[in-house]
């Protein structure tokens, strides 16, 4: 009988932390979907909008281009997957298995760079962002975290678990560095480089600090940093503020629920031997 | 060249080639900036003017300047007040959702949903629950209690972006929990529990022990994600911190410092040092309390 309860219990508590850690965003989603008619500070709150309505989301169009922003953002994280994912895997593999004069530094350069908050060096990062000409572009904001020190690690941390065997065939077998590299351990860490294309995209997708100091020019804004000035020149109107944020959020939510098996246990080994 | 010159150059040198994105990019982008910040912050330097040596006037200035003061108590603050309750309620809740019980995989997931958004999208919708009008305020009047100011006054701001930031984490630091209760043996619970002890006793004396070293590890990584503390508090606040800016952060400091076309930047360099041997040192010391507890 206690075991009953016990259960029961569990459940009430995990449904009070559902309605704190979900019931924002859907609070969120429904200010969005509330036309101009609709009063959004009634009390008690009303979830379900009584004429829903997807006007909010061609306001806030007509007020920032968010779209464009969307796609400024898309690019930058696209981008960041596609680097983060060759350079992370080339340098993990060579500091895991190769053997080389210089590979003990190498890692050790990694870590270092680990080690420096990014928050700690922006201001350098931007005085040579200035320097190179390249302030004010989508270019700058993909940059400097276009191979993750931690990323890196990670690899490595992947291709050091494969067993030696596999390749050892392949070199019987006369296939060169780049064959064993591209057609045997690379197949071989899928699942990692799953968990490094995911945080690369959330990472990037969601970045505020970088692209906030690095972008000036209205054109070029990421949505995080579109938003930010959204709410700062219209935050008396919530239902277009709202239909803003779900746009940034909406796409990483369809990711995740897709990816969302995969990814607890990779990020689990992740956190695991990490 | 004899073939086998060539082979020998060949494996040498690939090693390197497959470094040199990877290395290339932190040498450039994390190492060469770190002494760049260095450099700065005993000079005088402006946006595009590169500045003369000053010595140490950057630091000594600092002690004179009530807005570093005002930040770094804040960002203190954060560490001091955010760090406990990210080392205990994300364990509290990976028991919760530990056990393979009915939908646990659909509740891990929801509550890992603040972590997926931005941290833009979520100070936006704390925003707007906080407002004046907005929904806790309304939960407060119908349970008779007056309006709050949250955004409206310098503590609560403070406090209300510190409970944002404890709120932001719960499911990251859940999963981490969750990877190390996996490997907690079941044996131990189970003789706990035949030897009549509590569920409060069982959480002190088993499972706290057991997973000792991923609290320090959870520690060490809140506290300085919450010494660096920028855009919750810049989101919440506006970007100059608060009335009176007496919300601002450390890192919200270096920012304003340091960039627009008058940018102090050797001071803002000076600022970031400081951030960077305050992180380190915080680490550090939490790594070593963990380190220190485990001897006998």
């Amino acid at each position: 009988m206690t075991r009953v309860w016990g259960r029961v219990l569990r459940y009430v508590v995990l449904l009070a932390v559902l309605v704190i850690t979900v019931g924002p965003f859907l609070w969120q989603l429904s200010t969005s979907l509330k036309g101009r008619t609709e009063d959004i500070y009634t009390f008690p709150p009303r979830l379900l909008p009584r004429h829903p309505t997807l006007g909010n989301y061609k306001g806030v169009a007509d007020i920032v281009p968010v779209w464009s922003y969307a796609l400024n953002s898309l690019t930058v994280a696209v981008a960041n997957v596609v680097t983060n994912l060759v350079g992370a895997s080339l340098a993990g593999y060579a500091l895991a298995r190769l053997r080389f004069r210089g590979r003990g530094a190498a890692t050790l350069a990694f870590v270092l760079a680990l080690l420096v908050p990014l928050e700690s060096i922006v201001i350098a990062q931007l005085t040579l962002m200035r320097q190179l000409g390249l302030n004010n572009t989508l270019i700058a904001v993909v940059l400097p975290g276009c191979v993750g020190a931690m990323n890196v690690l990670l690899m490595r941390d992947a291709f050091g678990h494969l067993p030696y065997e596999t390749e050892e065939a392949a070199v019987i077998d006369g296939a060169g560095v780049w064959q064993r590299f591209a057609r045997i351990s690379l197949p071989s860490v899928k699942g990692t480089l799953a968990v490094v294309a995911v945080f690369s995209f959330m990472g990037s997708w969601d970045d505020f600090l970088w692209p906030l100091i690095v972008l000036s020019d209205s054109s070029k804004f990421t949505l995080t940093v579109g938003l930010n000035y959204l709410h700062g020149t219209f935050s008396s109107n919530q239902r277009l503020v709202a239909a803003g944020t779900v746009i940034a959020v909406a796409p990483l939510v369809v990711m995740f629920a897709c990816l969302q098996r995969y990814f607890f246990r990779g990020v689990a080994e992740g956190s695991v031997k990490g | 060249m004899r073939p086998s010159h060539q082979a020998r150059t060949h494996r040498a040198a690939s090693p390197w080639l497959f470094l040199l994105p990877g290395l290339a990019v932190i040498a450039v982008f994390d190492l060469y900036p770190f002494l760049t910040t260095v450099w700065h912050s005993f000079t005088d330097a402006r946006t595009l003017l590169p500045g003369h040596w000053v010595g140490l006037r950057n630091f000594q200035d600092m002690l004179h300047d009530d807005q570093f003061w005002t930040a770094l108590r804040n960002s203190t603050l954060y560490v001091a007040l955010v760090v406990p309750c990210t080392v205990l309620l994300p364990l509290l809740l990976a028991l919760l959702v530990q056990p393979r019980i009915r939908f646990v995989g659909f509740f891990r997931a929801a509550f890992y949903t603040p972590v997926l958004a931005s941290v833009v999208v979520v100070a936006l919708i704390w925003n707007w629950m906080l407002d004046d009008r907005g929904l806790v305020n309304g939960i407060l009047h119908a349970l008779g209690a007056g309006p709050v100011p949250f955004l409206g006054d310098g503590w609560l701001l403070l406090f209300s972006a510190m409970a944002l930031t404890v709120w932001k984490g719960l499911g990251y630091y859940m999963v981490i929990y969750l990877a190390a209760l996996a490997n907690v043996p079941r044996e131990l619970h189970e003789a706990a529990s035949v030897d009549g002890a509590g569920a409060v006793r069982r959480f002190l004396s088993v499972t706290v022990p057991s997973v000792r070293s991923t609290m320090v590890l959870v520690g060490a990584l809140s506290s300085v994600a919450a010494f660096k503390v920028f855009s919750e508090v810049f989101l919440m606040a506006g970007p100059t911190g608060g009335p009176a800016g007496a919300d601002t952060t450390l890192v919200m400091l270096v920012e304003r410092t340091g960039t627009g076309l008058s940018g102090r930047v050797g001071y803002a360099s000076a600022l970031s040092l400081v951030v960077f041997v305050i992180t380190l040192a915080l680490m550090l010391l939490v790594l070593r309390a963990g380190r220190g507890e485990d001897a006998p």
